[in-house]
């Protein structure tokens, strides 16, 4: 019997013991002793409004620094890095997708399924690996998540609210980021096409083996993940909230 | 900033209407601004090339500038006269090259008639020294010879041979005409672009001659002499309104003019004014309102600016998300920033440009009209130092104005982070 050594993979997120406050806050936003998803993992994160997703969701991007603690991401700690390197390797390494109006009105839907790889030369070095142009990448996203070349020429403000985040799944997906950050983005959808999006937005961090977090506070979902992650039972300052 | 350039492109050209009336404003505000100080600075170089060469201007005592406007410029009335003599010794004065005596008062269909002898066309220069020209014809020999302005022929359709009758004083309507005494045109000047084309010029014995049988600037009743008779009159003239005076040397000027302040040698009071410095006395006092319209247009221009970073501003408010999904994709707060005042900087430098070319257009279109009824030479030029001038500043205030937009923005990106709170 031989021994290997188990791939010495880091964690695709790792806090601990984080403590945020807004600034003009009196409260902390956000404290957590220990939070990690694996490289590869869906989680979904259940929190109402105020549970404090959004914190937390902006310090996994390295938009806010915490006070205290620290928030690794692929092994890199982001409070190591300048703004303007935290604010190159959100883009390089995590895709976003929104609630809703997820997309910018004056681009086409190519030109924003296109819009990491403008800001990032990772992303786009790492789609041209996949082998094609960047724009015929992006139309096989598309099609892969449901959209018909007959919908791609219009403005991306005819499409259905389901269309819409459809496209913005493609530019969270277009490059392959190791990490998939997902904000509520079925809450705009009715049932059925909610399972869709799920379906084909789990499908497609599983091709390109991307964790996945997804926020919602609709726990039918759940099941479909991994696991599920309370934010009101992490959050210390979420309970701060609902006992003030 | 590629990208941004054309994100900050495609984002205004998805409100071009909005920004479209911003553009359209500054446009306005510009051509206005530019406009006034081209009009300002034509206007100066218009009247400074009035009058070239003169070293002295002679006449009775009044102001300064009044006498350069009549004598010159041909505006206003003279309210005094020179005696002829006076204008005799002091072309007799040794320090005193040449004098070209004239006498103003009548006018033809609104242009002033001045009277004068041959030694305006010999002596007169305007602009840098340049002499009068004939385009054609010949100077007055006869007592009822006139010599027309450019634009005298050009505006009333004259040419050589018609026949003109002067009124008496100056004004539009209701003058009474000189009809028994017509003058024939013998000559035609070529253009100069100062008060000489709109000149009607007739010799000082046919100043005389239309006045014989008039007292106190009225025909005297039962009195008239038939214009074949005139010349068994003396047609010396008593009076004139002023002497232009050339110097043998330069240097003599201030002498020469005390001399005539302190009446040496003259019988009356009169006084001598260097064109230069009344011009520069007449600047003094037209730049007075002409900086308040400056001031004017500069607001005017302000306003414009205000008017684009309100509309900035507002339209922030429906952009917070998209400046979010920007963020998401890794776009800096700086870049944030950037993108929003290369929108206004740009709207601002289009509109600037458009008004220029609006400027242009203008002048194009309307110059020839504004040369003809005000004599305002303005030509299509490059924009001129003090155009420029205000062009800087223009762009300057714009540069600043398109960062407020910039800034709140990237105040809202930090703050926001990727959740806008809308």
């Amino acid at each position: 019997m031989t021994l290997t050594s188990a791939p010495l993979i880091a964690p695709a997120i790792a806090v601990r013991d984080l403590s945020f406050t807004w600034p003009g806050q009196p409260h902390a936003a956000l404290e957590m002793d220990h939070l990690q998803v694996a490289s590869g993992e869906h989680v979904f994160v259940s929190g109402k409004s105020g549970s404090g997703k959004s914190t937390l969701l902006a310090a996994i991007g390295g938009i806010i620094v915490p006070q205290a603690g620290r928030v690794e991401v692929l092994g890199q700690a982001l409070h190591a890095l300048p703004a303007a390197g935290r604010d190159r390797f959100r883009v390089d390494h995590i895709g976003f997708i929104f609630q809703q109006f997820n997309l910018l009105p004056y681009l086409s839907i190519i030109d924003n399924v296109l819009l990491p790889c403008q800001f990032s030369a990772y992303r786009k070095a790492r789609a041209l690996q996949q082998g094609a142009t960047l724009p015929e990448l992006a139309q096989h996203l598309l099609r892969t998540l449901d959209l018909a070349p007959s919908l791609w020429a219009r403005p991306v403000t005819q499409l259905s609210i389901g269309q819409q985040q459809r496209v913005a799944a493609a530019r969270a997906l277009i490059g392959r980021p190791e990490i998939i950050v997902a904000d509520e983005p079925t809450s705009a959808l009715d049932s059925d096409r909610q399972q869709a999006f799920l379906d084909l937005l789990q499908h497609e961090c599983a091709q390109g083996g991307a964790a996945l977090v997804f926020v919602s506070h609709d726990l039918r979902l759940a099941e479909r993940f991994d696991r599920l992650l309370a934010l009101e039972s992490i959050n210390r300052a979420a309970r701060h909230e609902e006992a003030a | 900033m590629k990208l941004l350039l054309r994100l900050a492109a495609k984002s205004a050209w998805n409100r071009r209407f909005t920004l479209g009336l911003m553009l359209l404003a500054i446009a306005l505000s510009t051509t206005m601004l530019l406009g006034i100080e081209r009009v300002r600075h034509e206007v100066r170089a218009g009247f400074s090339q009035s009058v070239s060469g003169t070293d002295l201007v002679v006449g009775a005592r009044t102001s300064p500038i009044q006498l350069m406007l009549y004598a010159i410029f041909r505006i206003g009335g003279a309210t005094n006269n020179m005696g002829w003599d006076s204008a005799q010794a002091l072309a007799r004065n040794p320090a005193v090259a040449w004098t070209i005596p004239i006498s103003l008062g009548d006018s033809h269909r609104g242009f002033p008639v001045l009277a004068t002898n041959g030694d305006y066309f010999t002596h007169f220069r305007y602009g840098g020294g340049q002499a009068l020209r004939l385009a054609q014809g010949q100077p007055f020999a006869g007592v009822f010879d006139a010599v027309l302005g450019a634009d005298v022929a050009d505006k009333l359709h004259y040419k050589l041979g018609d026949v003109i009758i002067l009124a008496h004083g100056m004004g539009g309507m209701g003058l009474t005409q000189h009809a028994d005494k017509p003058f024939k045109v013998v000559g035609i000047l070529a253009r100069t672009g100062t008060p000489v084309d709109r000149t009607v010029h007739i010799g000082l014995d046919g100043m005389q001659a239309i006045h014989l049988d008039w007292e106190g600037g009225a025909p005297l009743p039962g009195v008239h002499i038939p214009a074949e008779f005139v010349k068994k009159f003396n047609l010396t003239p008593t009076s004139i309104t002023a002497v232009l005076v050339g110097l043998k040397s330069r240097a003599r000027v201030f002498a020469l003019q005390r001399d005539i302040a302190d009446g040496d040698g003259f019988k009356e009071p009169l006084m001598a004014v260097l064109p230069g410095v009344a011009l520069d006395q007449l600047w003094d006092v037209v730049g007075i309102g002409e900086n308040a319209l400056l001031v004017v247009s500069g607001m005017v221009v302000v306003v414009g600016l205000a008017g684009l970073v309100a509309a900035i501003l507002a339209s922030l408010g429906e952009r917070r998300r998209e400046l979010a999904i920007l963020r998401s994709v890794g776009a800096r707060p700086l870049d944030v920033l950037l993108l929003l005042s290369i929108e206004g900087l740009g709207v601002m430098l289009a509109g600037v440009v458009t008004g220029l070319l609006l400027l242009s257009a203008l002048v194009w279109a309307l110059g020839p009209l504004l040369a003809q009824q005000f004599g305002i030479a303005l030509q299509p030029a490059w924009p001129a130092a003090g155009e420029l001038q205000l062009l800087l500043w223009t762009v300057l205030a714009g540069l600043f104005a398109s960062l407020l937009p910039g800034l709140r923005a990237y105040r809202l990106s930090l703050s926001d982070g990727l959740t806008p709170k809308i």
